[in-house]
């Protein structure tokens, strides 16, 4: 009978994409790039509030788009309609970006002077919070027809995210979502988060958000 | 849902000791992987076979130890096991306070592998 041995292996199987989506984040640090990370689950509005948003920041910020989709590109359609740098990252099958994928992404876009772009993440709340795709802000939208618990449900997604936003606010007298608790769960694992409501639809919101991601993007791209 | 990346990832990583350590056969290999993962042990396991079938490592049976995951309480940094599926409120069993930080239960690791 052959002798079987131990091998030590010990390695992070992240670890690669973690150093990756590192560097990608230096990078683009010192190129004066502002990389935001979106994510949600399917239908909570990602692209509504990215339009929203663009239309708000208007010319302050040279702004491109990088839609990330299992297998369409209806969203950066709908953005280039618009006039919007926008493109599609078709992950054929995969549940999420990774770093990787960014880079890539980064270099099809090639467009110089440009200060931000938002990564439309997959639409789910499981695996997009698993991969550091490099970028130096991360948002999640949880909007309010999805109700008050997906912080005790996806509690990773809501560690891993800088800003929270509750959207579809519009929704609030229709349901029993509870802004109030959906503040203390998502704060109860990140003390840090920042949390904003609003509605794309009304634009309840937008303006108070868009001030605080252009200071935020100054700030980076000082 | 992102189980073939991350075993695909698992299996650059064992056979790059496969060559290194000149190994015949795979038998075992040790994962530790965190209750925040999403990660299906049986998934994993479908998967590796499938990716692995012509390698030395085709007949690897995945061993998934599961990390629970531990807060630390950001006021008395008590430190407390949380049964995260059970959708409860978080809360310092020592001092009721409802802000922490994740210790451990966001692991994916390989720890070893068992060869031949």
């Amino acid at each position: 009978m052959e002798e079987v041995k131990l091998i030590e292996v010990k390695e992070d199987i992240l670890s690669d994409n973690k150093i990756q989506a590192d560097e990608l984040r230096s990078r683009l640090k010192s190129e004066k790039i502002f990389l935001v990370n979106l994510m949600s689950s399917p239908g909570a509005g990602k692209t509504t509030l990215l339009l929203k948003t663009l239309e708000e920041i208007g010319d302050r910020l040279k702004a491109g788009v990088m839609e990330a989709d299992i297998d369409s590109k209806v969203d950066a359609e709908k953005l280039a309609a618009r006039g919007y740098t926008a493109i599609q990252l078709r992950t054929g099958g995969f549940c999420h970006l990774d770093s990787n994928m960014v880079a890539r992404g980064l270099e099809a876009m090639d467009v110089p002077d440009l200060d931000m772009v938002v990564i439309e993440n997959v639409g789910n709340l499981v695996c997009p919070a698993e991969f550091d795709t490099g970028s130096a802000l991360n948002v999640m939208i949880l909007s309010v027809p999805e109700g008050d618990d997906k912080p005790l449900k996806y509690p990773l997604m809501f560690t891993v995210s800088n800003v929270m936003i509750i959207h579809k606010t519009d929704y609030l007298a229709l349901s029993d979502f509870d802004v109030k608790l959906a503040r203390e769960r998502a704060r109860s694992l990140n003390p840090d988060i920042k949390i904003f409501e609003i509605s794309s639809k009304t634009g309840e919101g937008i303006k108070e958000w868009t001030e605080w991601l252009i200071q935020e993007a100054s700030n980076h791209n000082q | 849902m992102h189980e073939l990346p991350v075993t695909e990832r698992i299996l650059d990583v064992i056979l790059s000791h496969v060559k290194r350590n000149q190994v015949r056969k795979v038998v075992r290999v040790n994962l530790r992987v965190g209750e925040l993962s999403d990660l299906e042990d049986e998934w994993i396991q479908h998967y590796f076979s499938y990716l692995a079938k012509d390698t030395e490592a085709a007949e690897a049976q995945l061993v998934i130890e599961r990390v629970p995951v531990v807060i630390s309480c950001n006021h008395c940094s008590h430190q407390f096991q949380v049964d995260i599926k059970s959708l409860k409120e978080i809360q310092c069993p020592e001092c009721g306070e409802k802000k922490g930080s994740i210790v451990s239960g966001k692991e994916y690791y390989i720890k070893d592998m068992e060869v031949m």
